[in-house]
């Protein structure tokens, strides 16, 4: 079991050797994510208190999700994932590496923007320590959730097209951006099946103490679940993935 | 159908010293069996050699046992550990070079193998002197700082190979380890494998270099469209062949012609090369008859005659043509 775990955080430290300074996770995972805000809070000349929380939440997704898609996608292309499976460790570990060095590119894109949202927002978090408890969960189950997303992916050449599809749709529908409060029924419903809905609202809340559709402890308890599902399902599919 | 087993000596389940037992082994890959049903055990500290022609089912082969690919049916057992169910434990004491060398690209040579000694627990302390001589002794301690991607084909491979080893494996897996190598490396994995074996480690090894193979490995399978067709000590399955000899000569002043030849007695087939006719027997012993005899009705010298076995090479196309 600590075995296992310290195994995991030898792939993550590797992942991250390797992966941090690639073009798909600097340009997708870093820049965007804070370009994104920057342009956002120029327009709406600064950042509220509803969409600093929604931005924070943009950052660890991106930033997190970029680094599987490289240091997955990319080794599966050229055949070098398959060297964790000739490692004596189960799949649940193969997973958990993965996903903590893409935790670590969820926490690292995510710092200039808690800085913007801190230097531009007119109060402070209502409670910095539910936050940081929030994001570090919210990381966690957007690391996993780009894991699994990583093997579910055929064709490698396809990676990012395959990530923005998924991710742009999620970016408006999931509460992040556009309040879900003012869209029609059916397009609340799509934005409660998102799992990046349940993140925002869970940050927003710590940041803020207000909340849009999922109420606080939903919101939590979902986003821890939904971690532990993807990072269990990520297990299962590396295992089914073996030709 | 070819049937070169030695089963006598190949006892599956009893022999004790077995540490890799095969039973039914098959792999298909939807419709196309890569793999059927074969059988055969690997003893404690022999070289044993798996030989066949390409898309023989070798790789599928290793994969299998090595947890790269799914078993479709059958089983395999390494030091008892039954290769599925036990594959953490399988693991830990096998190493594997695999058929691509697939190391990680933005990691040095140095890098890469300290992360493989991390993740198959190497203590702390032993893990950069186990790197450092790896990289020594196959002549890599200059590219320590280089990325993997930017090694020559040559170079991965032996970094492959240096990778397979930083745990002191059992069992060492290696699917062409030759492949890419220059004449000077492969003379020194030669002598490497060897010098594995006199420590007692086991070594599974696919290869197309059927001579070198024929010389180092301890028994030889040969497996052709995922059947094995034959299995034996190197000299078993020559000795099979014996009858078989090769009878090569050269007449002064000229060769009489080679249909001449061919209707001797006990000839199977005569070539030409270069002047050297080389005359395939079912019995040597009659055909040297037949050709003094020939050269004394010709009044031709014999200048060269020489009788030999198939070397390995031949061998090996023999039994995998006949199959
Ligand atoms: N992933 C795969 N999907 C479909 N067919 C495969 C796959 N891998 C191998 N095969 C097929 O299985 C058969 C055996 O292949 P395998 O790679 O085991 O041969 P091999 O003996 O290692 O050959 P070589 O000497 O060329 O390496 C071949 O017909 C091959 O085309
Ligand atoms: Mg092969």
């Amino acid at each position: 079991m600590f075995g296992g775990i310290e195994k995991a955080f030898y792939i993550a430290k590797k992942d991250l050797k390797e992966y941090y300074m690639k073009p798909g996770t600097i340009s997708w995972g870093l820049i965007f994510p804070f370009v994104f805000s920057l342009a956002f809070m120029i327009r709406r000349g600064g950042m509220s208190v509803w969409l600093a929380p929604g931005m924070i939440s943009l950052a660890l997704f991106f930033g997190s999700t970029s680094m599987s898609a490289m240091a997955i996608v990319f080794e599966r292309r050229i055949d070098s994932f398959e060297r964790l499976l000739l490692f004596p460790i189960s799949y649940v570990c193969i997973a958990l590496g993965k996903s903590l060095s893409s935790f670590v590119l969820g926490i690292i894109a995510l710092i200039p923007v808690l800085i913007l949202a801190e230097i531009f927002t007119s109060t402070p978090p209502l409670n910095p320590l539910l936050l940081m408890v929030c994001v570090l969960l919210a990381t966690f189950t957007s690391s996993t959730f780009g894991v699994l997303l990583s093997f579910l992916i055929k064709d490698p050449s396809q990676t990012m097209t395959i990530f923005n599809i998924v991710r742009f749709p999620m970016m408006f529908l999931s509460n992040v951006i556009i309040p879900v409060n003012t869209f029609p029924q059916i397009l609340k419903i799509i934005s409660l099946l998102m799992p990046l809905t349940y993140i925002t609202e869970a940050i927003r809340y710590s940041y803020s103490g207000i909340y849009d559709i999922i109420p606080p402890y939903m919101s939590l308890s979902v986003t821890a679940i939904l971690g532990i599902l993807f990072l269990y399902l990520s297990s299962l599919v590396i295992k089914r993935n073996i030709p | 159908m070819l049937n070169l087993y030695f089963r006598g000596d190949d006892i599956l389940e009893n022999d004790n010293a077995c540490v890799i037992v095969v039973e039914g082994l098959t792999k298909k890959y939807g419709d196309l069996v890569a793999v059927k049903e074969i059988n055969f055990c690997v003893r404690q500290g022999e070289i044993f050699g798996f030989l066949g022609p390409n898309g023989a089912g070798k790789t599928s082969t290793v994969r299998m046992l090595c947890g790269l690919t799914k078993i479709t049916s059958g089983k395999a057992k390494i030091y008892g550990y039954d290769v599925v169910q036990n594959h953490k434990n399988v693991k830990r004491i096998i190493g594997v070079v695999p058929e691509s060398s697939n190391l990680y690209w933005d990691l040095t040579c140095l890098d890469n193998l300290l992360f493989c000694g991390e993740m198959f627990g190497v203590p702390r302390e032993e893990r950069l002197s186990r790197a450092i001589k790896l990289l020594k002794s196959f002549g890599l301690w200059d590219k320590r700082n280089v990325k993997f991607k930017n090694l020559s084909k040559g170079l991965k491979r032996r970094l492959t190979i240096a990778a397979a080893l930083i745990h002191n494996p059992k069992i060492l897996f290696m699917d062409e380890p030759t492949a890419g190598l220059d004449v000077f490396s492969k003379r020194m994995l030669w002598n490497k494998i060897l010098k594995l074996k006199e420590n007692g480690v086991t070594i599974f090894l696919t290869t197309h270099n059927v001579r070198e193979a024929f010389e180092i490995c301890d028994r030889i399978v040969i497996i052709n469209k995922g059947r094995i067709v034959a299995l034996g000590r190197p000299w078993e399955l020559k000795r099979a062949f014996s009858p078989k000899g090769i009878v090569e000569a050269i007449f002064h002043p000229r060769n009489p012609k080679v249909e001449e030849i061919s209707r001797l007695r006990g000839v199977i087939g005569v070539v030409e090369e270069k002047g050297l006719l080389k005359i395939i027997t079912y019995d040597a012993v009659s055909v040297l008859e037949e050709i003094a005899k020939l050269a004394k009705s010709r009044r031709l010298d014999i200048y060269l005659l020489n009788v030999r076995g198939l070397d390995a090479e031949e061998l090996f196309m023999k039994i995998v043509g006949d199959s």
